[in-house]
C-alpha cells in the first residue's frame, strides 16, 4: 500500500466555495476557515475496488443501459486519459465514475424536466478502473448543453461529471470535463468558480483526432491529477502537538 | 531563472451537481440494472467484529433547510482501529459507505460498525471517528469532516484539541439518542457551522 503524508491542497487551484453568480453556492458554502492539519492515516488510506466490480459494459455508455440491445442516440465519442498524482506518477487501479446528460441535454433523473426527450437506450452513468499506467477510457455520446435555473438565462456547457478515488480518502475528487471550443464555457458561472484560468483550461478536453476511429467515433483526451504524497526521507515529529 | 519544479497541480474540483446520484448510486437514482448494485451500500458485512451503530442526521444549508440532494461518503477503521487494507484488518469491514439524503426529508442514515481508536503518525491515539466527505449542488469542492461519538473518550484527540474556539469541537460529536443510535447534523454555514477540514 502506498503511504506517506499528503501534500496540502492548493486551495487557490480549486473553485471558490462561494460564488454569487452560482446562487446555490451562497447558502451551501462554509463561511468559517477550514481546519488545516497534516494528513493522518484516516486521510492517507482509502477504499480500494477490484476488477471484480467492473462489468464488461460498464465503461460503454452507448450500450450499458440497454445491456447491449440498442445504441444510444448522439455523436459517438471516446473519452480517455490518465490519472496521475502531483508527482507525475500514474495512479493505477483506481475507480473512475462518470455521469452525464444525453445527447439532447436531458438527465435520466426524476428532477430533470427539460423538454429534450429521454433516450430509451441511454442511462448516463459509467465506471472503470485505471490500468497499471493510470489509463482509463469510456465510450459515450457527446452530452447536450442544457438550461438550468440560476440567473435569467444560464446554460451549462456540454460536460461530463467525473469522480475519482485515488488511493487515499483525502484524494477524493469530483470534477467536470468540458469540450474544446464550446462557447458556453466562458458564460458558465459554475465553470467560473475556478478563478485560475489555467486551472479552468485544464478542465477542457481537447479533440484528440489521433485517438479517434475513422467512420466510428471522435476522441477527447482528459487527464486528471490527484493530490500527491510528500516524498522525503525525513519524517520529524512535532513535539507537544 | 531557476530550475523548473517538475510537479503537477491537482485538477480543479467542480460541483457534483444535482444529479450526482446517477453516477455514484444509480439504483438509488432510479436507474436499476446498469450495475448489479450501488457501490458502498454498507461499510461492513454481517459477522464483522464490533458494535453496530446507526447514525442519522441531515446536511443543513445556511438557512437551516436540509439538503435533499446531498451525497455523503464515509471511511473508517474497523472495531480494533485498523483501516481496511492494512495488516490484520477485519476482512468483513470495507470501511467505505455511500449514502444520500432522503429526496423528500433530507435525512440520511449510516449503519456501521463503531470504529476503534486509530494510532496517528506521532503515536498518539485518535479518538474513534468516521471520516465524512459531502458533495451536493452548490458545494464546489467536496467537504471533509469527521464524526466522533459522544460516549467515547474524546478528551485527548489531536484533531479535536486543535479546534479554536474549543466549543466548535461539539459540531463534530454525534449525540447518543438511544443505545447504539446517534444523531449527527452537518451545518454548512451559520450558527453552529460544522468544522470542515483541510487535511
Ligand atoms: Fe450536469
Amino acid at each position: 500500500m502506498t503511504t506517506g503524508r499528503l501534500i496540502p491542497r492548493r486551495r487557490d487551484a480549486h473553485p471558490v466555495p462561494r460564488y454569487a453568480d452560482y446562487k446555490t453556492s451562497v447558502t451551501r458554502s462554509p463561511t468559517l476557515p477550514l481546519l488545516s492539519l497534516e494528513s493522518t492515516p484516516s486521510e492517507e488510506t482509502g477504499p480500494r475496488f477490484g476488477h471484480g466490480l467492473i462489468g464488461p459494459l460498464d465503461n460503454d455508455l452507448i450500450r450499458n443501459f440497454s445491456g447491449g440491445e440498442g445504441l444510444a442516440i448522439g455523436e459517438r465519442i471516446r473519452v480517455h486519459g490518465r490519472v496521475l498524482d502531483e508527482n507525475g506518477r500514474p495512479v493505477p487501479h483506481t475507480l473512475v465514475e462518470i455521469w452525464q446528460a444525453n445527447a439532447g441535454g436531458r438527465y435520466r433523473h426524476v428532477k430533470d424536466g427539460y423538454f429534450a426527450p429521454l433516450d430509451p437506450n441511454f442511462g448516463g452513468c459509467g465506471r472503470t478502473l485505471t490500468d497499471e499506467h493510470g489509463v482509463y477510457e469510456f465510450m459515450t455520446v457527446r452530452p447536450g448543453a442544457y438550461p438550468w435555473p440560476n440567473r435569467g438565462n444560464d446554460w451549462r456547457p456540454m460536460h461530463i461529471h467525473v469522480s475519482v478515488f485515488g488511493h487515499a480518502f483525502g484524494q477524493r475528487l469530483i470534477t467536470q470535463m468540458y469540450f474544446e471550443g464550446d462557447p458556453l464555457i466562458d458564460r458558465c458561472p459554475i465553470a467560473a468558480t475556478v478563478r485560475d484560468r489555467a486551472q479552468l483550461d485544464r478542465l477542457v478536453a481537447p479533440l484528440d483526432i489521433g485517438a479517434s476511429r475513422p467512420m466510428d467515433y471522435l476522441a477527447y483526451r482528459f487527464d486528471i491529477v490527484l493530490r500527491g504524497r510528500r516524498q522525503t526521507m525525513f519524517e520529524n515529529r512535532l513535539e507537544g502537538m | 531563472m531557476v530550475q523548473p519544479l517538475e510537479t503537477l497541480t491537482e485538477t480543479a474540483s467542480q460541483t457534483a451537481g444535482p444529479y450526482v446520484h446517477i453516477g455514484c448510486i444509480p439504483s438509488f437514482a432510479g436507474l436499476p440494472g446498469v450495475y448489479p448494485e450501488d457501490l458502498g451500500l454498507s461499510p461492513f458485512s454481517e459477522g464483522a467484529a464490533g458494535e453496530v451503530v446507526t447514525i442519522t442526521g441531515a446536511v443543513l444549508d445556511g438557512m437551516g433547510a436540509p439538503l435533499r440532494d446531498a451525497m455523503i461518503e464515509s471511511w473508517q477503521a474497523d472495531a480494533a482501529g485498523r483501516y481496511p487494507g492494512t495488516p490484520g484488518a477485519d476482512p468483513l469491514v470495507s470501511g467505505f459507505c455511500r449514502f444520500a439524503a432522503d429526496k423528500d426529508t433530507g435525512e440520511f442514515t449510516l449503519r456501521t460498525i463503531r470504529p476503534g481508536a486509530v494510532t496517528g503518525h506521532d503515536g498518539r491515539a485518535m479518538a474513534p471517528h468516521v471520516s465524512l466527505w459531502i458533495v451536493a449542488r452548490g458545494i464546489n469542492i467536496g467537504l471533509h469532516t469527521r464524526l466522533y461519538f459522544e460516549d467515547a473518550d474524546n478528551a485527548s484527540d489531536p484533531l479535536l484539541s486543535r479546534i479554536d474556539p474549543p466549543a466548535r469541537a461539539q459540531t463534530l460529536i454525534a449525540q447518543r439518542t438511544a443505545p447504539g443510535a446517534y444523531r449527527f447534523d452537518i451545518r454548512l454555514q451559520g450558527a453552529g457551522e460544522t468544522v470542515f477540514l483541510d487535511i
